[in-house]
């Protein structure tokens, strides 16, 4: 098979543009390189259905002039999906709007603490000493 | 009958809630008919099993691996099965005074218990044997920890679980070799058959490993005194009658065949004497009465697994006697230190004195199976280690066909001298320690005197050592068929209170009056064991080796776990680029390509570009927002100049939804994204953005190039008609073909509209329908006459729009119209749920931009909850109906409707055709299943986005984005400031 190189270009462009953004701290900044990034993922699949042809319509136009219909029915449903899943995270930076004053997705406090423990050479919080002596003193009577 | 009882034990384990609810502490007795019954089962096996045979039931388990519930009570099983019954209802009998309240677990566990360890001895099934292993090792371990809020508790219950767990699965690399090996996991099988060979020594050897960590041997000895944390009857039963003689049955088990495997017997006799000395000689300077006897357990054990391990005749039968006689004068002590405790508040054996006259009973008893311990005639004890020191006086003078060395010989019988000293002296300060009257000490007060049923069990025990030392003919003859099995050594003189002057007698008078000595200067001891150096032992090593690997956990997730979004993604993707970028350097065959198909294809494309680019560069939302809108309509030229009108059409539609919900959004959040903190990283993100865009377009050339197989879709275009029953293959697929696909993909859209739904809204979508109308309460509509759309009236006049209004008074219904004919076409030509639900959709999504809420409302006057129910109803029910009639799941029907007098229709001028054949194909129901979830979740965005935010700002909980700022006012703080 024959690759197109425009429309493989021009998905890894938009990947690209996608990967950059989705490597930033705003949210609804994020989302963006989410939605271009899978603009660009979905005509991969254009890339993958081979070359371009008439509709996928019985009858209509000669089954050898078709394109293939498999990628664009999985292309429909990523379609579909990535709508609904960008409102959902518009939603998120909306509320963390109306929560913080802001949507930059910060760090995550728990793995700071870790790393703290990390720098100090410590066992973790929940790290209990084996405590019973084997002289046996305290070993039944704490 | 035998896995009916074990089954019995773990059903009544689970109701055992019950049964105590019912029955209180009495519950104890209904659970100590289980192990008794199968006691008394155990009694009636005697005479087959003494006649030479054995008990056997199946039950087939995994066929496929040749794992089967094979139980096969031979000799050995069957003592142990006596031990472990036996005791198990005595103790189960004890704990009915011991335990207060609430232990209800103790009983449960103990129940099950005693099944496990009824099941462990009793397989044949290697891979079973496991199982019923770490069953135990499981309840030993809850057992432990029973009262989790001590630390001492939890030390000692996790300490002993990963302890034996680490042996139980070196045990089980060794099972599985060894049934590989002997192609079979049947006990008795791969003792019939050995395997010999590296493997197989390495297999035997890991076994041992199991045993010894089981049995609590040095270096695994540590775990066993810490377990005496929990009660004591647990202790008496886990940590002395039964659990850690797991080890020493499976040794007795393996011996007779693999002790001639090398390695096994310097191993277990090095490893037994040193663990006897060990724990005879810190058994010596405990002051608790019950951590003296958990070492003393500790030094027996070793005794005994030396002594079963050896695998000579004299050994064999020695070391099972010895498994009986500790099983009997270990539990009996320990259950008089509970009764002791229970009954004074206290074991420290400097407390305790003068109780030998208030308890002179149990004080008998215990005196008894303190002397069986110490080895002391005429007691079983005595008789017992009597044959031991035989079966090491032949290892001596002969090497009783061992091979090993005079010198190592000699050394073994000196470390059982000594460790038999050793008992005494401690058995004598156990007594001592717990009845005498000491000196200088008041004498303790019973805080209530023993019923006379709590001493009964360690009063019966101890009483039997005395009778088992007369028994010694009686013994040997029933444990002689096991000894004679073993195929080295000479059999020895069997037990007996009497056997003339002998080398062993001596021995044993040697080690009695040592241990005499020791007690009698038990200070001097004292200060001696003071003197010598202390060694970090086997537990130091297990503390550090638990603390490094939390600290190692510590570090690893320190450096792998960042908590940042950023580094997470770069991580991975920078794998993408090395790993699958770094093949493409490595490609050699690059594929030919096709630079476009239509010069349209990169005009469109470089305008997609340059809105990418121009993209990232704007700090903007609605920029953004605006130039994503053009890639996306530039993906939907592409689609259409691919062939693919459908994906045309639902992606216009799809990023015309997105561009409006966006919008929506937006116009409460500030106007600039911030850019602050990753200003730093830019460029390396931009390097790894071209990166991975490089990565991806050559992988995509690479292997579309390297194809050379039919694409699979290949014979959809005519199987799309002759099963699916419609011409566009497109939608055949989505309704029929891949039909479960699609049914996921609508969960996907229904669970994302219910996120956003809740987001905004928080609770119900319900509850919002009344907050509207309290909200408009308060503003009375204009009521002009002759509005063009009814909600408008509550808009205000400057926010109106006189040609949106009447564009959308015209629109709505064509929309409408449309939507359905592209849904139910669909299925022949581009159309289908999808689009026809996105046209729909839009259509609500007009009616609320031109005329708010109210139009919204009057325009969809239902819950988007119930539309998106409905829908997902429809095409869960078309799913299945096929199968109603006989068909399988998403199987799609077709039915003609042929109305004849319809079709030609007589009229003045001539008959008129008013309705043609109806093709109908049951997939479409879906369809309409499809479409209505669609609409339900655009309902559903534009009520939370649009309706939703309007309701936030009214009562001003709306983010208040602040002038020029890329930052807003939350809304707690709006609420604090008004």
């Amino acid at each position: 098979m024959i690759p197109n190189l425009t429309l493989a270009i021009v998905a890894g462009v938009l990947i690209a543009c996608g990967v950059y953004l989705i490597t930033e701290r705003s949210l609804s900044r994020i989302l963006v390189g989410v939605a271009v990034m899978s603009n660009g993922i979905n005509l991969l699949f254009l890339v993958a259905a081979g070359p371009a042809g008439m509709p996928a319509i019985i009858g209509m136009f000669p089954a050898d002039q078709m394109s293939d219909p498999l990628p664009q029915a999985m292309v429909l449903t990523a379609i579909v999906i990535t709508m609904a899943v960008s409102a959902f995270v518009i939603t998120m930076a909306y509320r963390s709007f109306q929560l913080n004053g802001h949507d930059e997705v910060s760090d995550d406090v728990e793995d700071a603490r870790i790393r703290a423990l990390a720098e100090r050479d410590d066992v973790s919080a929940s790290f209990e000493e084996i405590r019973f002596s084997d002289t046996g003193d305290d070993v039944v009577s704490e | 009958m035998l896995l009916t009882l074990i089954g019995l034990h773990l059903a009544l384990a689970v109701v055992s809630p019950l049964v105590s609810r019912v029955l209180g502490r009495n519950a104890f007795f209904v659970m100590a008919l289980l192990p008794a019954a199968s006691f008394v089962w155990a009694v009636v096996q005697a005479p087959a099993i003494l006649g030479g045979g054995a008990y056997r039931e199946s039950l087939p388990w995994i066929p496929q691996l040749g794992v089967s519930l094979t139980m096969r009570v031979g000799l050995v099983q069957w003592v142990l099965t006596l031990i472990v019954t036996g005791i198990g209802a005595l103790i189960l009998i004890y704990c009915r005074w011991y335990f207060e309240k609430g232990s209800t677990r103790c009983l449960g566990l103990l129940t099950a218990f005693a099944g496990a360890m009824l099941g462990l001895v009793t397989t044949d099934d290697l891979i079973v044997l496991y199982v019923f292993w770490e069953l135990t090792t499981v309840f030993s371990y809850l057992l432990i920890g029973y009262d989790s809020s001590r630390r001492a508790n939890r030390s000692a219950a996790l300490t002993a679980l990963i302890v034996t767990t680490t042996g139980g699965l070196a045990m089980l690399v060794g099972i599985v070799s060894l049934g590989f090996q002997a192609g079979t996991f049947s006990i008795e099988g791969v003792l019939a058959s050995p395997p010999v060979g590296t493997a197989a020594t390495v297999a035997a050897l890991l076994m041992l490993v199991g045993a010894i960590s089981k049995s609590a041997l040095a270096p695994f000895h540590f775990w066993l005194p810490g377990a005496m944390a929990a009660p004591t009857p647990v202790s008496a039963y886990l940590h002395a009658a039964a659990m850690v003689k797991a080890g020493i049955y499976l040794v007795a088990v393996l011996a007779p065949t693999f002790s001639t495997v090398p390695l096994w017997r310097p191993a277990v006799t090095i490893l037994g004497a040193t663990t006897m000395i060990l724990g005879g000689w810190r058994s010596l300077r405990q002051t608790d009465l019950k951590l003296l006897l958990a070492y003393g357990t500790v030094s027996q054990l070793g005794f005994i697994t030396l002594l079963t391990g050896l695998g000579t005749q004299a050994a064999a039968l020695a070391g099972l006697a010895m498994t009986i006689t500790h099983a009997l004068f270990k539990s009996s002590l320990f259950l008089t230190v509970g009764v002791i405790d229970h009954s004074t508040g206290t074991r420290d054996l400097r407390q305790l004195s003068g109780l030998g006259r208030q308890l002179p009973g149990l004080a008998t008893t215990a005196a008894l199976a303190a002397a069986s311990m110490a080895g002391v005639p005429p007691l079983l004890g005595f008789i017992s280690k009597e044959a031991a020191l035989e079966s090491v006086v032949y290892l001596a003078t002969t090497g009783d066909g061992t091979g090993i060395l005079p010198a190592p010989a000699v050394l073994v019988v000196l470390a059982l001298v000594l460790g038999s000293a050793f008992t005494m002296a401690y058995s004598l300060r156990f007594w001592w320690g717990a009845f005498a009257v000491k000196p200088g000490s008041p004498a303790s007060e019973l805080h209530h005197a023993p019923a006379p049923g709590f001493m009964s069990a360690p009063m019966v025990l101890g009483a039997l050592c005395l009778v088992g030392g007369f028994l010694g003919p009686q013994l040997t003859a029933v444990l002689k068929p096991y000894a004679d099995a073993v195929p080295t050594g000479e059999p020895g003189h069997g037990l007996a209170l009497w056997h003339g002057i002998t080398a062993p007698l001596l021995l044993s008078v040697v080690a009695l009056t040592a241990g005499l000595v020791m007690f009698w200067k038990r200070s001097s001891i004292g200060r001696i064991q003071a003197t010598f150096p202390k060694v970090k032992g086997a537990d130091e090593f297990y503390k550090s080796t638990m603390r490094s690997i939390d600290w190692l956990a510590v570090e690893i997730t320190a450096r792998v776990q960042r908590g940042s979004l950023a580094s997470y993604l770069s991580t991975a993707l920078s794998v993408l680029v090395i790993a699958v970028g770094g093949t493409l350097l490595l490609t050699t065959q690059w594929p030919q390509v096709r630079l476009y198909d239509t010069i349209a294809q990169p005009l469109v494309g470089i305008v997609m570009i340059a809105a990418a680019i121009a993209l990232i560069s704007s700090r903007g939302r609605v920029r953004a927002v605006l130039t994503l809108g053009i890639t996306g309509y530039g993906t939907a030229l592409l689609f259409f100049l691919h062939g693919a009108p459908d994906l045309a059409l639902t992606q216009v539609l799809v990023e015309s939804v997105t561009l409006l919900v966006f919008l929506l959004v937006l116009r409460s959040l500030p106007k600039y994204f911030t850019n602050r903190p990753l200003q730093s990283s830019r460029w390396w993100r931009m390097l790894l953005a071209v990166a991975v865009g490089a990565t991806i377009t050559g992988v995509t050339l690479v292997s579309a190039g390297a194809r050379t197989a039919t694409p699979i879709s290949a014979g959809l275009e005519t199987a799309a008609y002759e099963f699916g029953y419609g011409t566009n293959i497109v939608n055949v697929i989505l309704v029929d073909t891949r039909a479960w696909d699609t049914l996921g993909e609508i969960s996907v859209l229904i669970i994302a509209a219910t996120g956003v739904a809740s987001l905004i809204f928080l609770r119900t979508r319900r509850h919002r329908v009344r907050r509207e109308a309290a909200v408009s309460a308060g503003a009375s509509p204009t009521n002009q006459p002759g509005t063009w759309l009814r909600g408008s009236q509550w808009l205000n006049a400057a926010s109106r729009s006189l040609i949106f209004e009447v564009v959308t008074r015209l629109l709505f219904g064509v929309m409408m119209v449309i939507s359905v004919y592209v849904l139910i076409a669909g299925h022949n030509l581009p159309g289908g749920g999808f689009a026809g639900g996105l046209i729909a959709g839009l259509a609500l999504f007009i009616r609320y931009l031109a005329a708010g809420t109210k139009e919204l409302d009057d325009a969809a006057p239902v819950d988007a909850g119930l539309v998106l129910g409905i829908g997902f109803a429809v095409a869960g029910l078309s799913a299945l109906l096929p199968a109603a009639f006989g068909g399988r799941i998403f199987q799609s029907f077709d039915i003609t409707l042929h109305v004849p007098w319809l079709e030609a229709v007589a009229t003045p001028w001539g008959p008129v055709n008013l309705l043609g054949d109806i093709h109908l194909v049951s997939s479409t129901i879906f369809d309409v299943g499809v479409y209505l979830v669609v609409v339900g979740v655009l309902l559903d965005l534009v009520r939370s986005l649009g309706s939703g935010i309007d309701t936030h700002e009214a009562e001003h909980i709306a983010p208040l984005p602040r002038p020029e700022s890329t930052r807003a006012i939350a809304a707690s703080a709006r609420r604090r400031r008004r």
